[in-house]
């Protein structure tokens, strides 16, 4: 089995997807190593924690998603960032990716989905 | 209200899109189907609601609400079904509040950009009431998972 190499950081409003996102992964290169519950605090987790992977909601109270995808790449310019919202409409996709979000998954998903759109953003070149 | 793609949509098919966003949250968070019963306007008097109710407010060219309010039971059942064991009163709010916002922030596929919505609100207990749009007329889904029964409330203007 290979050692996990990725340390994910789970940044989402809801206590019940955090914990969700953190049962569900099944890839054994991927390691959690903490939650936010904002982007506010997913600014100080990342300056402890240094994860290389990050799932990230976008509606959230203090700090939104977009603009810590925003600041997480302008610090780290080499993280990978899955956006996890329920904003499904195209130019919300567009908006992340612009400001640097490696990819996208729409809520409501299935541990099958999570699973293929974290190995889509680890083998990504 | 005019669609995503530039087109009027009736209130049917605004209906529709919730109805739809419904069916597809429980086939995917909870794996299990739900059925929806026929949605119906509330005239003349508020509708009730459960003991957790998730709320999310509209803005933007339209404006107004979108509730989902459910039992403790279901909603504890459905946590049960992700996995979770904390049945805490916290997690029942949370994955109210979750429900709604999910169901809100698909529906910006088909009503368009300017949908905006706010983060959950979250009302505990059925002696609550919602604050509706002066001229609103709330439409009521039923939807039935297992034996339990839950409403989506939508009231935009």
């Amino acid at each position: 089995m290979d050692a996990p190499h990725h340390r994910l950081l789970v940044v989402d409003d809801s206590n019940v997807i955090r914990k969700r996102i953190e049962r569900a992964n099944e890839l054994p290169e991927i390691e959690f190593v903490g939650a936010a519950r904002n982007g506010r605090e997913a600014l100080e987790m990342h300056a402890q924690l240094r994860p290389t992977l990050v799932t990230m909601d976008l509606t959230m109270p203090e700090m939104d998603g977009a603009e810590c995808v925003a600041i997480l790449v302008q610090r780290d310019p080499q993280i990978r960032i899955l956006v996890i919202s329920a904003l499904a409409d195209k130019l919300t996709a567009i908006d992340a990716l612009e400001k640097g979000a490696s990819g996208f998954l729409c809520k409501p998903f299935t541990d099958r989905q999570l699973n293929e759109a974290l190995r889509k953003l680890i083998s990504a070149q | 209200m005019i669609a995503g793609n530039g087109t009027a949509m009736t209130l049917e098919s605004e209906v529709g899109v919730f109805v739809a966003g419904v069916l597809h949250y429980f086939a995917s968070s909870v794996q299990q189907a739900a059925r929806c019963g026929t949605p119906h306007l509330a005239l003349s008097e508020r509708p009730e609601i459960a003991d957790y109710t998730g709320i999310i407010r509209i803005s933007g060219k339209r404006t107004g609400l979108v509730a989902f309010t459910a039992p403790k039971s279901m909603l504890s059942v459905m946590l049960m079904r992700m996995q979770e064991t904390d049945m805490s009163h916290e997690n029942l709010c949370d994955l109210v509040g979750e429900i709604a916002n999910t169901l809100s922030g698909n529906a910006r596929r088909d009503f368009g950009h300017q949908f905006q919505i706010s983060v959950p609100e979250v009302v505990a207990g059925r002696g609550g009431t919602l604050e509706y749009p002066a001229q609103g007329r709330p439409i009521v889904i039923p939807i039935e998972w297992r034996n339990y029964h839950a409403r989506l409330i939508v009231c935009l203007q």
